[in-house]
């Protein structure tokens, strides 16, 4: 949807990343990559959630709305999960919204699964590393601002919102 | 009302301050931020005199909420938490942030490294605002305790903790406990006999008041949380009644059935249909090996039945499910051998005389098959040559990448024996010796004198197909000598592989049946690997021995030891704290659509069918959020990890976006927007 004025001059743009990581596997990966000072660009904002199963569909759209380049969810192996088997459901949720930001105009490189255990900073950093430099040749996502031009967009949203808050409205 | 925040960044010494402008990354938050009202940095935060800094400002400026940029929570988290709660601010309204690991050691550009710094320190602060005060939960911690593995790691934990007096429950799969170090002949360095050092120690275990054993038993299902676990234990049927056997073993004795017993004399003896494994088995009583004995099979014999004089053997017995209480679990399940089959170029299972590093052990064993007498495969030929052959399946990109720590003093040991019993020459073909503990060097230097050849190089094949007239009716070893830089075919008689240890095959699933994980290689992971090697992440579930990975017997011994002193620890405390942070359901908002029933990994999410709403049992849920994300209702609190309280950080973490970009026209109303100027 968003095709910047000339991709070439990407080189000097700086993505900004949200990373959801599960406080288990991939939040100690990332301790680990710092502990044995792996380096990787310092585009991903950590986010530290007790498991990749929390992630709410709404906070990644929540974070693309506040101006995310691209957002990483990061969790246990599949069948390593420190809490059995929610991995699994993070999985299912992952493509089915991916599907969805897809539909909406988005580039899938923009929203990556990732597993690392607490033993992979090195493969946790690479995949930092390897998704700055997908998102920084995509060019700036630059969600709001396109809502706000495309009238069309705002209104579908907003409709949505709307849709969403009464359905969620308590009978008393 | 506006809470009041105070920010502290640290320096950590250089750690932080090297990479990152800590002063700026301070005055910044101070002056930009919202509800900030006190920001400063700190050489040492962690320090008893950064702590008090806190401690007085909180008291002082009367902070509400207090954020800490400095090193990972999983180190310092309750360090901070404890210095709030000791200026009486709820310890769940502190907020560490982690400037250190995720961003001062992995960078390299200072300037961006203090953007990303300040973007952490946002974050935590529009994250803190949200938080609510917790109370921590307690619970009695009941003071028995499972050992889960009969080993050597497992039998010292279970006497430590019943010696000092307190019940400990053991499971062992197989029919006696001992493990592997019952199966082995002499101990290195030392060469002391290992059954003299273990049996005693396992007739302690077997008679020990504490200690209730059960063998040939495996673990079925383990819920609960630390001290109260309920652990459910499948104890198979011997089909020889405990209470009447005397273990007088006539029925051993009388039974005609001989089979191969694969598993204790691995592979090289024989065993009867009912059989105890070795003759100093605990407890001793033997077990009826359905898929043997002829009864079974087809219906007749009952031998054993006949001639027992106490009338133990019950062919009716069932499997029992016993049901137990614990407050700590201590897992010490060991490992299993490499199949050396899997590497087909060694010729094991093809050639005869290549043998497995256990079923040496095994010969050589007095107690053994052969009686202790070093023989090839036709059981009489003395070799006069022996090619022992180091790292096979470790140390492999194809097989195990680790190094299995204890192949390198065993083949000195196999070098000493054979040597000590017979005339042979000793040949070891080694990648690098790793004799590093306690008297290991000693040793590796006498058997360099006993006359033991070594050639370093990786074998790249036995096989017996003979090219030179000495080489006819020997197994080759083709090898490259990288010390002489040329090939060499050696002839020798034997061939013993140093098989690697390997997990068990099942470890993975009672890894998730007590909510512990394994590594990449497949052993356990310990909380901290230098820090903290018996716990795991999983409170009450402690691991020792080798299936925390690749050890020797005083490592394990240890490990079994330390285990144990860490359960008595949380047993004399007698009460451990939950952390609060569990799901809850607002009733008023439940559709009782069930969505979350069936996500729950824990069953802690019941279902009321009277009121058509879910419950969550707070003492069952683990935390992990799964089904906060999956309400469609939002009727479901995660505790300390709110929707309100992850929405805040996002919005905190992307603090420059939204100066780049249009702020969101649907903008969710909340007043904790970051302010672009004081």
């Amino acid at each position: 949807m968003n095709q910047p004025n000339g991709t070439s001059t990407n080189q000097d743009f700086e993505p900004k990343l949200i990373g959801f990581l599960c406080n288990w596997c991939s939040y100690r990966a990332a301790d680990l990559a710092g502990i044995s000072r792996i380096k990787y660009p310092p585009n991903m904002r950590i986010i530290r959630v007790m498991c990749s199963g929390r992630v709410d569909p709404t906070f990644v759209l929540e974070a693309f709305a506040q101006g995310a380049d691209g957002v990483m969810v990061a969790g246990c192996h599949p069948g390593e999960c420190h809490y059995i088997e929610q991995n699994y459901k993070t999985m299912r949720r992952f493509y089915m919204l991916r599907n969805m930001l897809v539909q909406m105009g988005l580039e899938p490189e923009r929203f990556r699964l990732v597993w690392a255990s607490a033993a992979e900073g090195q493969q946790l950093a690479d995949a930092v590393s390897q998704m700055v430099e997908q998102v920084r040749q995509l060019g700036p996502l630059r969600w709001p601002a396109n809502w706000q031009e495309n009238g069309q967009r705002l209104h579908a949203l907003q409709t949505i919102v709307k849709e969403h808050e009464e359905t969620m409205e308590v009978p008393q | 009302m506006a809470e009041k925040v105070g920010v502290y960044v640290c320096h950590c010494g250089s750690n932080i301050a090297g990479m990152v402008d800590v002063e700026e990354v301070a005055r910044w938050a101070g002056q930009n931020l919202q509800d900030v009202v006190v920001a400063r940095d700190y050489k040492f935060m962690c320090s008893s005199l950064g702590q008090a800094m806190i401690q007085e400002d909180i008291k002082k400026h009367g902070l509400t909420r207090v954020v800490v940029a400095a090193c990972s929570p999983h180190l310092h988290e309750k360090t901070f938490r404890r210095a709030c709660q000791n200026a009486n601010l709820n310890p769940y309204l502190c907020q560490l942030t982690n400037i250190r690991e995720h961003c001062s050691w992995v960078s390299t550009d200072r300037a961006k490294a203090t953007v990303k710094a300040k973007a952490m320190v946002a974050a935590a602060v529009e994250r803190v605002k949200k938080q609510q005060p917790l109370e921590a939960m307690y619970v009695q911690v009941n003071p028995a305790t499972l050992v889960v593995g009969g080993g050597i790691a497992g039998l010292q934990a279970t006497l430590e903790l019943a010696d000092a007096g307190y019940p400990v429950y053991l499971v062992e799969r197989r029919p006696s406990i001992g493990g592997h170090m019952a199966q082995f002949d002499k101990t290195f360095p030392t060469l002391d006999c290992s059954a003299c050092i273990l049996t005693p120690k396992m007739s302690e275990v077997g008679q020990h008041q504490n200690v209730t054993m059960f063998t040939y038993s495996e673990i079925e299902e383990v819920s609960g949380s630390v001290g109260h676990f309920k652990v459910k234990i499948h104890k198979k049927a011997r089909y020889v009644d405990e209470a009447k056997c005397t273990g007088c073993g006539i029925c051993v004795e009388k039974c005609p059935r001989k089979v191969i017993d694969h598993d204790f004399e691995s592979g090289l003896g024989y065993r009867k249909a009912i059989y105890t494994p070795f003759p100093q088995a605990v407890p001793r009583i033997p077990v009826i090996d359905t898929s043997s004995c002829i009864w079974f099979e087809r219906q007749k014999c009952r031998a054993c039945e006949k001639l027992c004089p106490t009338g133990a053997i019950a062919f009716d017995q069932k499997d029992e499910h016993i049901e137990l209480e614990v407050g700590n679990i201590v897992i010490a399940t060991g490992w299993e051998l490499f199949d050396c089959r899997r590497l087909p170029q060694y010729g094991y299972g093809r050639l005869a005389n290549v043998f497995t590093n256990m079923e040496f052990e095994r010969m050589c064993n007095a107690a053994g098959p052969t009686g202790g007498k070093i023989v090839l495969r036709d059981g009489k030929t003395e070799p006069k040559s022996v090619a022992i052959i180091h790292c096979v399946g470790s140390r492999d990109v194809n097989s195990n990448e680790g190094c299995s720590a204890v192949c390198c003093m065993a083949a000195l040991k196999f070098g000493h024996l054979v040597m000590e019993k017979t005339q042979a020459e000793v040949y070891s073909f080694y990648i690098d010796m790793r004799t590093n503990q306690k008297a290991y060097e000693e040793f590796y230097q006498r058997l360099l004198e006993e006359g033991m050849h070594f050639v370093r190089g990786r074998v790249a094949e036995v096989t017996d197909a003979a090219r030179r007239p000495e080489e006819e009716g020997k197994l080759i070893v083709q090898v490259e000598d990288t010390l002489l830089g040329k090939q060499r075919r050696i002839p020798v008689d034997m061939v013993i592989l140093m098989a690697a240890l390997q997990p068990q095959p099942d470890a993975k699933d009672l890894g998730i049946k007590c909510g512990i994980s394994c590594s990449m290689a497949g052993w356990y992971t310990e909380r901290h690997p230098k820090l903290d090697p018996v716990a795991t992440m999983t409170d009450g579930v402690f691991v020792a021995g080798v299936c925390q990975g690749p050890k020797d017997i005083p490592a394990s011994v240890a490990q079994g030891a330390a285990a144990a002193a860490r359960v008595m620890g949380m047993i004399t405390k007698g009460t451990v704290m939950i952390e609060p942070v569990v799901a809850s359901i607002n009733e008023e908002l439940c559709s009782g659509c069930r969505i979350c029933n069936n996500l729950c990994p824990y069953n802690a999410i019941q279902y009321d069918e009277e009121k058509a709403v879910s419950r969550v049992i707070a003492s069952m849920c683990k935390g992990c959020g799964t089904c906060v994300a999956a309400c469609p209702a939002g009727a479901i609190t995660g505790a300390h990890f709110t929707n309100d309280q992850i929405l805040s950080e996002i919005r905190g973490a992307l603090w420059d976006a939204q100066e780049a970009s249009a702020p969101a026209p649907v903008e969710v109303s909340t007043s904790s927007k970051v302010v672009s100027a004081s």
